[in-house]
């Protein structure tokens, strides 16, 4: 439907409309925040891994999250998808207070998060696997799964649901293979896909292409715009400074467990204090290779 | 050296009543183990709460068996939750270390002297148990035996209507491991975040396989205690429970129908080698065995044979190999 098309990609456009007014500044306020978290702690003894004073996603955008190795990126994903028990902090989602919550329900009322270290079900089907994912199935209770005729038709959907979206991920020669036998390139893919099927309004992808080809990274970024134009918030962490640089909205750069800067793509990449958590203080370098980044100067 | 007797025993047992009893306990445990994951090291304990609900609620108390049934489900029920309420949401470790250590607790309190009224301390329940299942026996009353399988006309019936009660229980897996519900289960199994984080409830399933595996572990126990018309404390040692995986891995994991191979397979080679070296130490082949060693050896052959089972074919009888080789990632 192009009207539709139309309205949810003047969506996308309103997001990018409304950061562009937003200061660029550590916990910065957003216009139409989805997730908002406030003094968000973990300690592991005496390392303090993460401590998030105060930040705000903003509904619609894509946002990236960057920073070194170890400064806890992961670890804040955990954190606020209830994977982990935070020690301090209590975050909203949508307006409602989730801190504590159960991450299954998290995943439930539309927070849904991939992995670093990909967990695609090796020992079943790439089909099942994104069976897996659909939302409210019938026959995933106990006494109506026996009954087939009860789930039966909402199974066909969720196969046609499923199809649809391993075609747009380039996995649908792979229906009835092992998730085991992809390639690890293909199982991001898969887990992704997969975390579709659960219909997230936000989703949180842990490094989506790390271990993914050039070429197979350019229609990824595609279909993470495309979340986007379909009114999916995406939140991510990259290490890929050109793919950040692309497709965000919005970056939140993290460094020894708090958000240092935020700000857009452009202005982020040339902030002091960011060169300086990657590449350590009194550095001269940009970020991204488009910059002739990373390399020393002066070679 | 008498081959028809050795082969007719051999027979008898393999589909007799012990063979079902271990079948309904493997069942229960492929539900738990080989489609769940969660290692239950005492189902011994739920077949002992099957027995022990029949034995004292018509023995001692004098009610109907049918009454008795009942109240071994909810007994299993409650010792499922009982168990996996604090295990089951930690690592997979802790519900095996808890379960070995209640099974042990369920024999020693149920032979102990303080409840000797009502479980009938180490001596069990004796008596006229099964009556009301008996009574609906609807073989003739001159039934004499089969042509080759050698059971009274008690035991057949206990045969015939046991293994439907297997039968229906397999179906009740086939049908569940292919719905929605087995695909949350197995999933489960492999990696409980990833189904997390699709929004599964997976304490909830967990605990829903520890019920049933235990509900139907708690038949086998029912079946036995009706069969024998009595319940020995002692027969509920952590062996059995041993016994039931062994089955369960012969006939292969997460097979539907692997219990029912393995229950028979494992009668077979456990039987069949009592009864054959029985015989050849009887007609002087062996002499350097008694008469007495016979129930150990055949141990022995059994768990060399259960060792070269993991070696040459480590999926079991009925497994896929490919799917093993899946998990070396
Ligand atoms: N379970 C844990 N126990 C102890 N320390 C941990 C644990 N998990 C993370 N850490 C520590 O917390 C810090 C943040 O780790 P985290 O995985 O969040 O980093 P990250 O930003 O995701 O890094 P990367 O980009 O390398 O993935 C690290 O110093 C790490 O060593
Ligand atoms: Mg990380």
């Amino acid at each position: 439907m192009p009207s539709d098309s139309v309205t949810s990609s003047s969506l996308a456009a309103k997001a990018k409309e409304a950061l562009a007014t937003v200061d660029a500044r550590p916990g910065v306020s957003k216009p139409d925040p989805i997730l908002i978290a406030d003094h968000v702690t973990r300690r592991f003894g005496g390392l303090t891994a993460v401590n998030v004073e105060h930040v705000e996603i903003q509904r619609g955008a894509i946002t990236a999250l960057i920073g070194p190795n170890g400064a806890g990126k992961t670890t804040f994903f955990n954190l606020i998808t209830g994977f982990d028990d935070a020690d301090e902090g209590k975050w909203t989602f949508n307006g409602r207070q989730v801190s504590g919550m159960a991450p299954y329900r998290l995943a439930r009322i539309g927070m849904v998060r991939t992995f670093q270290l990909t967990k695609a079900l090796s020992r079943m089907t790439v089909i099942d696997n994104m069976r897996l994912g659909a939302k409210h199935q019938t026959g995933e209770r106990f006494f109506a799964a026996i009954f087939p005729f009860l789930w039966n038709s909402q199974e066909k959907k969720i196969d046609q649901k499923s199809m649809g979206l391993l075609e747009r991920f380039n996995l649908h020669e792979k229906v009835a293979d092992f998730a085991g036998s992809l390639s690890g390139g293909q199982r991001k893919l898969l887990e992704m896909a997969r975390a579709l099927m659960a219909e997230p309004e936000l989703i949180m992808l842990d490094e989506p292409m790390a271990g993914v080809n050039p070429a197979l990274k350019q229609s990824l970024l595609g279909h993470i715009k495309s979340m986007r134009e379909e009114g999916t918030t995406v939140l991510f962490v990259e290490h890929d400074m050109d793919m950040v640089h692309d497709i965000s909205d919005w970056v939140i750069v993290m460094a020894q467990g708090s958000v240092i800067a935020e700000g857009p793509p452009d202005a982020v990449m040339k902030d002091q204090a960011v060169i300086d958590a990657y590449l350590g203080a009194h550095h001269d370098a940009q970020l991204t290779e488009s910059g002739q980044a990373l390399t020393e100067d002066g070679s | 050296m008498d081959w028809s007797f050795v082969l007719t025993q051999t027979l008898t047992q393999a589909i007799g009543i012990q063979a079902i009893i271990y079948c309904l306990a493997a069942i229960g445990l492929n539900v738990q183990f080989g489609y769940t994951g969660l290692l239950n090291f005492g189902q011994v304990a739920f077949v002992a709460a099957g027995s022990y609900a029949v034995g004292v609620i018509v023995l001692t108390f004098d009610l109907s068996l049918w009454l008795a049934i009942l109240v071994g489900i909810v007994v299993a029920t409650i010792i499922a939750l009982l168990l996996g309420i604090p295990t089951l949401r930690l690592r997979a470790d802790y519900l095996a270390i808890v379960t070995i250590a209640f099974s042990e607790l369920v024999r020693l309190t149920v032979r102990s002297i303080a409840f000797k009224d009502v479980l009938g301390g180490a001596q069990g329940l004796n008596g006229k148990i099964g009556q009301d299942f008996h009574d609906t026996n609807p073989l003739p009353a001159d039934f004499q035996s089969l042509p080759v399988l050698s059971w009274t006309r008690q035991d057949l019936w206990v045969v015939i209507v046991g293994w439907i009660v297997v039968a229906l229980f397999t179906l009740l897996v086939w049908l569940l491991v292919r719905s929605p519900w087995g695909r949350i289960v197995k999933g489960i199994r492999e990696d409980e975040n990833a189904v997390v984080s699709l929004g599964k409830n997976v304490f909830a399933y967990k605990m829903q396989a520890l019920i049933l595996g235990g509900v139907i572990g708690a038949f086998g126990g029912i079946v036995w205690a009706i069969a024998k018309q009595s319940v020995q404390p002692d027969t509920f040692r952590p062996e059995f429970t041993f016994f039931a995986y062994t089955i369960l891995l012969l006939g292969g994991a997460a097979r539907v129908f692997g219990p029912i191979v393995g229950a028979i397979l494992f009668w077979i080679v456990l039987a069949g080698t009592g009864e054959f070296l029985g015989q050849a130490i009887q007609a002087g082949w062996i002499d350097f065995l008694q008469p007495t060693d016979v129930g150990n050896i055949r141990f022995v052959l059994m768990g060399s044979g259960l060792i070269a089972l993991m070696v040459f074919r480590p999926q079991g009888i009925f497994g896929d190999r490919r799917e093993l080789a899946l998990d070396a990632k």
